[in-house]
């Protein structure tokens, strides 16, 4: 069963957890006594076995955040790959291949390669960052990360001066993901790109686990990235590739509509989407009295992040 | 008493109203997923955008199967599609935007696709005021031309439920392909007539009163005094 019925919520002004647990329990019960599906929910069971506990904190927030319930952040995943819709991603992604998984580094860097995964992670101290995450499509939660600054590593493999950007590349799998199978809404692999100082900034992370555990499947396992500041899209998962550029990538979702998503996708309540506000932002796990809260500028990193664009338009920079 | 009940008009009333039940049933049950407040929303959106479609369904069959009962099911169904998208707009309003006027006018403003679902609202909830037998009497002539705004706010609601995707656009798509035969209906209709108006208007001669029945004949024996006719076309006749 993927939910934890033991994990101690704490009362929060975005939900009311024990009366989504017992009624969430309550489904899954029903499905487990053979209702439906079953055998689906059972196989990915067994899917998480690493298990974190009381890691160091790599970021405190001035007011602590409270992590939205793990049950919404696993089941609510934009994973075109797999699924347009949130919620089939979580059964269509078990049967990605994450063990053994390598890394190619490659571009403008002093130590280009094929890296194992287990290589680069040894390498790195993990530590939980609990961040707010905020969708393109103007909802959000809070998921607390467990990861290391990508800092940390991009200084491993020593970027050359000339590196100005870094490009992410999504797994390329049409066998286990069927979107990409049938070349579906966009161009795959996905791709995304950060500059070097976004990149090298210590709020940007790569994540292998949350909630205390290893990173699920449809969540971006084995290893994602996270821009807490920037729109859910530019964070990247199942990333099997790294490159260094001297110019800007184009990024997968500003090459398929460029006047609606641009490279930098700042959180930023004064830039709208062509089609739709982003000023709010509907939190998962809210009651229903709960109405929408007010987005922040770099979704509340601003004082963090704000200086890397001092000098830019961001309407003209979205 | 039941078998007063089982009418199919009082039968379509109540089904109407399943879908209603069925999404307080999901709110009971706490089965709206990760964000109840939008899934609400959609759910009723949907279901008035279904009810729309099904309202402009009416007059085709009525046309095809040439059986004339079918208006009260027309006006039943447009004032459910008036009732779903209320709740729809009210759930907006107040569980979404909890009534916040200042943050309604700013996400308003900025979101071009609700723009549609303005026009589309505004457009639905004119036609429910003036759905009263003293409304009708009292528009005369412009009542027909009013209610053929229906087809405005179907298309502004399709545009509203496309803008609002930025992936899967199956579900839309296959609203825009029933939209497009039902309207496509009356652009043949309205094509049709359009022609055969075109053929009745003489070019080059004058008349004052067409009249194209049995009592043609009556007139022209002169046995009517309020009909007169300098000259048919023959082309009218044809």
């Amino acid at each position: 069963m993927i939910i934890r019925t033991h994990k101690i919520i704490p009362n929060s002004e975005i939900t009311d957890p024990a009366i989504f647990k017992q009624r969430r329990q309550l489904i899954k019960a029903m499905l487990a006594m053979g209702i439906t599906g079953s055998g689906i929910y059972s196989s990915f069971a067994n899917a998480n076995e690493v298990k974190w506990k009381d890691l160091p904190k790599g970021y405190q927030p001035k007011s602590p955040l409270i992590p939205t319930v793990d049950d919404i952040a696993k089941n609510h995943t934009n994973y075109y790959e797999f699924s347009f819709n949130k919620t089939d991603s979580t059964t269509l992604a078990q049967v990605l291949p994450i063990d053994p998984w390598s890394v190619e580094i490659a571009g403008e860097v002093q130590k280009p390669g094929v890296y194992h995964l287990e290589d680069l992670l040894s390498q790195q101290t993990l530590q939980e960052y609990i961040y707010r995450f905020r969708c393109v499509e103007a909802w959000s939660m809070v998921v607390p990360w467990i990861g290391f600054p990508l800092a940390s590593l991009l200084k491993k493999v020593q970027p050359l001066s000339t590196a100005q950007f870094v490009q992410f590349t999504t797994l390329f799998d049409p066998k286990s993901m069927p979107n990409q199978a049938d070349s579906r809404m966009l161009e795959w692999p996905y791709v995304e790109g950060l500059r070097m100082d976004e990149a090298m900034h210590p709020l940007t992370i790569l994540a292998t686990g949350m909630y205390g555990e290893a990173l699920p499947k449809q969540n971006g396992a084995p290893l994602r990235l996270v821009v807490p500041w920037k729109y859910g899209f530019k964070s990247i998962k199942a990333i099997v590739k790294i490159e260094f550029l001297k110019r800007a990538p184009l990024s997968t979702w500003s090459k398929s509509a460029p006047n609606d998503y641009g490279f930098y996708a700042n959180v930023n309540p004064d830039v709208p989407h062509p089609r739709w506000s982003q000023s709010s932002e509907r939190v998962l796990g809210a009651s229903f009295f709960t109405p929408r809260r007010k987005t922040e500028l770099f979704n509340g990193y601003a004082d963090e992040v704000a200086a890397m664009y001092s000098n830019m338009d961001l309407r003209h920079f979205f | 008493m039941l078998f007063r009940f089982l009418k199919p008009y009082n039968i379509c009333f109540s089904v109407c109203l399943l879908p209603l039940f069925g999404i307080v049933f999901d709110m009971i049950f706490d089965n709206l997923g990760p964000d109840p407040v939008q899934a609400l929303h959609i759910r009723l959106g949907d279901w008035s955008l279904r009810m729309l479609w099904l309202t402009l369904f009416i007059t085709p069959i009525q046309k095809i199967t040439l059986w004339q009962g079918m208006a009260q099911y027309r006006k039943l169904l447009g004032l459910y599609t008036f009732f779903y998208a209320s709740l729809h707009v009210v759930v907006y309003l107040w569980l979404d935007q909890g009534l916040a006027w200042g943050a309604i006018a700013t996400d308003i403003i900025e979101s071009s696709y609700i723009w549609f679902g303005v026009l589309a609202f505004l457009i639905v909830l004119a036609l429910a005021i003036t759905t009263p037998k003293a409304m009708v009497k009292l528009l005369g002539k412009n009542w027909k031309k009013l209610h053929r705004n229906i087809y405005i706010a179907s298309i502004a609601v399709i545009i509203h439920y496309y803008w609002q995707l930025k992936g899967n656009m199956a579900e839309p798509l296959f609203y825009l392909i029933i939209l497009v035969i039902l309207l496509g209906f009356r652009l043949a209709v309205w094509f049709k007539n359009r022609k055969f108006t075109k053929m009745m208007i003489p070019t080059t001669r004058k008349i004052k009163v067409v009249k194209l029945d049995s009592s043609v004949n009556q007139t022209l024996a002169g046995q009517s005094k309020t009909i007169v006719i300098e000259e048919v076309d023959t082309e009218a006749e044809t």
